[in-house]
């Protein structure tokens, strides 16, 4: 840590985009890490919880705001528990959350087969996968409580994949050996969600929750140092209101969305945990950005995103480029020892399934480097010929389906009769906002679940631990967490709605609203959008270096400064306004963006899917463990004072005990 | 391609609609329906016109939310794709496309494409779901369900919750929708504790706010998750089923 402190400037830089002009280093923050080891840190810590009694539950009012798998899964848990939750939605039903478009699997260590699978197995897989920037203790929890994940989801509809003789099926996914992912064809995500959502729904109905859709959040109520209630915009009336609570929970996902074409859902946006932030939650890791290797790639102008193709589609399917630049002709007329297998040769013990950063990088490479296909020469081929050889399609239908199908549907290309084409793309993102231990951003009463979160997934994500952490956070660990904050509460009533700190945040955000109508520019907000999308495709995206992100500062700070200068958002506040929602989206995307890069400037190292061409050893991220072996928790600037409008980056040591720190190596 | 886009504007529920003529000049044939949506939107903007409200979200297919009726038919042309998997491919050059919000009686328009479709997830409130308490399940292993069942189980669960079908019939029912979770939570062993119950309250929400069913199959082929129409039946198997049990008998 000292080193990485002696870093911190003496205030001689006179470049307004030198490290020491943007950052300056904060505090040491605590986790609040359970003392024991890190096997034993979940039950430890569980057993040290405050409890409420069941007749006092439901004076606890406890805001949740999301349902996908985390959100819906904690507000129906803490339904069920007897607290009185209000969900908050932009969607018009829970189900649609974007937990639904998750496809190949759910991790869990279960270990009923005699592949040598453990919890300790997934933890270190976790963390290795993770290039040891995430928790250790977090990976545990989440090996833990996945075990009943899957008994619970299975008995509230869920229904999972079946061997003949009645057992739940498993398959591998990337950056393990073990067969520990259950699945649901390639639409698990939706079957968890809905079962989910639905679970949401018969809490709806005994009338412990109350849900409120349509609305989306703008900012979070901060009194007395605590986390008090939100302030919300109802999406069709457009009305500005608050709901003030014991806590509020947000499980409202990633960020990707920054990159303006992503695998995520057009609505997919980080206004909540960005608010949060601006009120004092601080702001984990963000420059750890996913991009996933098998996306559709880019066909046309007009494709509004990018479509994920299911990393489980790697178990049978080989990735391989022509061994020829600018090979034009059918996939199919390219015969096998033209064809390179590049993930196969380079990385022998993983083969196909290394982790996706590593894919990524090299699907990259091959198309940087010329080997690209397809009419934009930006993909590379997935190729099912051998697994249909050795299985028969009848069994690649029955796994794949679901995908074959939506393949076809996009392309009009038949993935039985041609490979599919693939490329990266954003996907996931690892940062969200720090929390500790119990789920607790800096904010005391602010809870944070799922994608939205850090935590377990360090600086890399493993295929099918998203749909787990999702589950977990919501069902299994923030009904724990939650009541043990609240129980402190007993006999005080929820912030009245007259309260200064209700109507001055809703006066904030009702003039932010305002602001934004009232430019009147040139551009709509899509146009800025997709301007910074540009800027973070070009500077932070697989590889990054210095002299590209310092440029990417500027630019995302000309980009911010056009953006409030000329942004045109049609029609008026008080009615349902899409140009209007987008336009408060994209204004958030334009500060995170610059912090982002910021992060990815700091971070003087590479570390899973944060590869900083400086720092590689045969082309794979090498770590600097002696100096960076922390999670970057970033807070607000100061507004005044000598380091005033700098990132401030406080920092949490991150320490491994049961999976000591070792190169990642997957040959 | 240049399309001729006749578009459904409406500001409110209460409000007056009409259709509004609009050119597109430079559609290709690979653009998904909803993305033809976004370059109306944009050349609007560009004019300081009201972009026209629609709802979309994943654009995969998954999510449900986009909801439009393209020239009369749910979704468009092409038989069990979603809107955003419906492509530009399927109209030819100076074609007039007309687009409107899904059609039905229970779907009110809240403003231009976008409908109210709630109706639907309060038939699950009143029963398509599984009274088990988080940490309460027993292991899933050892509970076993046949390779068959589960697949079959998995054929209904499919359902994205979008309301074609209700569009679709001519009677606006949701026979596809609460037959395909009745379907689908028969197979689920845990859930058969509440069968019978499910069925009747299910069955009774369903037709309060919905209409009878019309016997035609228009739902099955608008379901963009291919639903199979055996889904109705399984609305009438239950129903029945249920009213040979004793109504003190919730399986």
């Amino acid at each position: 840590m000292s080193a990485a402190k002696a870093t911190e400037g003496k205030g001689t830089a006179v470049d307004p985009l030198s490290l020491d002009a943007l950052r300056v280093i904060g505090q040491e923050l605590d986790g609040h890490l359970p003392d024991v080891h890190p096997r034993d840190a979940w039950t430890d810590r569980k057993l040290h919880y405050n409890l409420v009694n069941p007749a006092n539950r439901r004076r606890f009012k406890i805001i949740v705001v999301g349902t996908g798998l985390a959100g819906a899964g904690a507000a129906a848990a803490l339904g069920e528990l007897g607290y009185d939750v209000e969900v908050f939605s932009y969607h018009d039903v829970p189900r649609r959350a974007h937990s639904v478009a998750a496809q190949g699997g759910i991790n869990s260590p279960r270990a009923r087969k005699v592949d040598n699978d453990s919890i300790d197995r997934f933890v270190k897989d976790t963390v290795k996968g993770g290039d040891y920037r995430g928790r250790e203790q977090d990976a545990y929890r989440l090996g833990e409580e996945g075990i009943r994940v899957i008994d619970h989801m299975q008995a509230i509809g869920a229904a999972f994949a079946r061997e003949y003789g009645g057992q739940l099926a498993t398959r591998s996914f990337g950056g393990v050996q073990v067969s520990r992912t259950y699945y649901t064809r390639g639409q698990t995500g939706q079957q968890l969600e809905i079962a989910a959502a639905h679970a949401l729904s018969r809490q709806v109905a005994a009338g412990t929750c109350k849900l409120h859709s349509r609305q989306e959040l703008l900012d979070i109520i901060v009194k007395d140092g605590r986390a008090q209630g939100i302030v919300v915009r109802d999406l069709v009336t457009g009305k500005v209101r608050a709901m003030t609570a014991h806590a509020v929970v947000l499980c409202t996902g990633g960020y990707g969305n920054i990159y303006y074409k992503a695998t995520l859902a057009k609505n997919s946006n980080a206004s909540a945990i960005w608010r949060a932030y601006k009120r004092g939650a601080f702001f984990a890791n963000p420059c750890f950005v996913q991009i996933h290797p098998t996306a559709l790639p880019l066909m046309s102008q007009w494709q509004s995103k990018k479509t994920l193709m299911s990393e489980s589609l790697r178990n049978d399917g080989r990735i391989w480029a022509p061994r020829k630049k600018d090979d034009d002709r059918d996939p199919n007329d390219i015969p096998e020892e033209e064809r390179f297998y590049f993930l196969e040769e380079r990385y022998p013990a993983f083969g196909n399934l290394v982790p996706r950063d590593v894919a990524s990088r090299n699907i990259r490479e091959r198309i940087d480097a010329g080997y690209g296909v397809g009419p934009l020469k930006n993909a590379v081929y997935l190729d099912f010929r051998t697994g249909i050889e050795r299985l028969g399609a009848k069994v690649i239908r029955e796994r794949y389906s679901n995908l074959f199908d939506m393949y076809h549907e996009l392309t009009g290309e038949d993935p039985f009769q041609t490979p599919m084409r693939i490329a990266p793309s954003v996907h996931f993102t690892m940062g969200g906002l720090w929390s500790d231990y119990d789920q607790m951003t800096s904010i005391p009463g602010l809870f944070v679940g799922g994608e939205a979160g850090w935590g377990y997934h360090g600086a890399n994500r493993l295929g099918a631990n998203s749909l787990l952490s999702g589950c977990v956070d919501g069902w299994f660990t923030l009904p724990y967490s939650v009541p043990n904050y609240l129980a402190g509460l007993l006999g005080k009533e929820p912030l009245a709605h007259d309260d200064p700190a209700v109507t001055q945040t809703i006066a904030d955000v009702e003039a932010r609203v305002e602001r934004l109508l009232s430019v009147n520019g040139s551009h709509g907000p899509d146009y800025f959008h997709e301007k910074l999308g540009a800027i973070m495709d070009r500077y932070a995206s697989v590889s990054r270096d210095v002299e590209g992100l310092t440029k990417a500062i500027g630019l995302i700070r000309e980009l911010r400064e056009e953006f409030w200068r000329d942004v045109k958002v049609i029609g008026e506040g008080d009615r349902l306004n899409q140009e209007l929602e987008t336009a408060g989206r994209v204004a958030d995307y334009l500060e995170l963006a610059e912090l982002l890069c910021v992060d990815a400037l700091d971070r003087d190292e590479s570390a899973g899917a944060h590869f900083r061409t400086d720092h590689e050893i045969d082309g794979e991220a090498a770590r600097d463990d002696e100096h960076w072996c922390f999670c970057s928790a970033w807070g607000v600037p100061a507004e005044s004072g000598p380091d005033a409008g700098k990132h401030i980056r406080n920092y949490e040591p991150l320490t491994f005990v049961a999976v000591p720190l070792q190169q990642r190596n997957y040959k | 391609m240049r399309l001729i886009l006749e578009v459904w504007r409406q500001d409110g529920p209460q409000a007056q609609g009409r259709f509004e003529t609009h050119e597109i000049t430079d559609a290709t044939p690979e653009m998904s329906l909803l993305e033809l949506l976004d370059r109306l939107n944009h050349q609007l903007v560009e004019q300081d016109q009201d972009p026209v409200a629609f709802e979309s979200d994943c654009r995969e297919g998954i999510c449900g939310t986009c909801g439009i009726d393209i020239n009369g038919v749910p979704h468009g042309p092409e038989d069990n794709v979603p809107a955003c998997g419906q492509h530009v491919r399927s109209f030819h050059d100076g074609q007039t496309v007309r687009i409107a919000p899904f059609r039905a009686k229970s779907f009110p328009v809240i403003r231009d494409l976008i409908v109210d479709r709630t109706g639907l997830d309060r038939i699950i409130q009143a029963g398509g779901t599984v009274a088990v308490d988080a940490g309460t399940a027993p292991d899933a292993d050892t509970i076993r369900i046949t390779h068959h069942d589960a697949e079959e189980a998995l054929d209904f669960a499919a359902c994205i919750g979008c309301g074609a079908c209700v569009s679709a019939c001519p009677n606006g029912a949701a026979y596809l929708f609460t037959g395909a979770k009745l379907a689908h939570l028969r197979l689920i062993p845990a859930a058969q504790q509440e069968r019978s119950k499910r069925a009747r309250s299910m069955v009774a929400q369903m037709e309060q706010e919905f209409g009878p069913c019309s016997q035609i199959g228009e739902c099955a082929l608008a379901c963009p998750a291919k639903i199979p129409l055996r889904a109705i039946a399984a609305v009438n198997r239950e129903r029945i089923r249920a009213g040979f049990r004793s109504r003190s008998k919730e399986n």
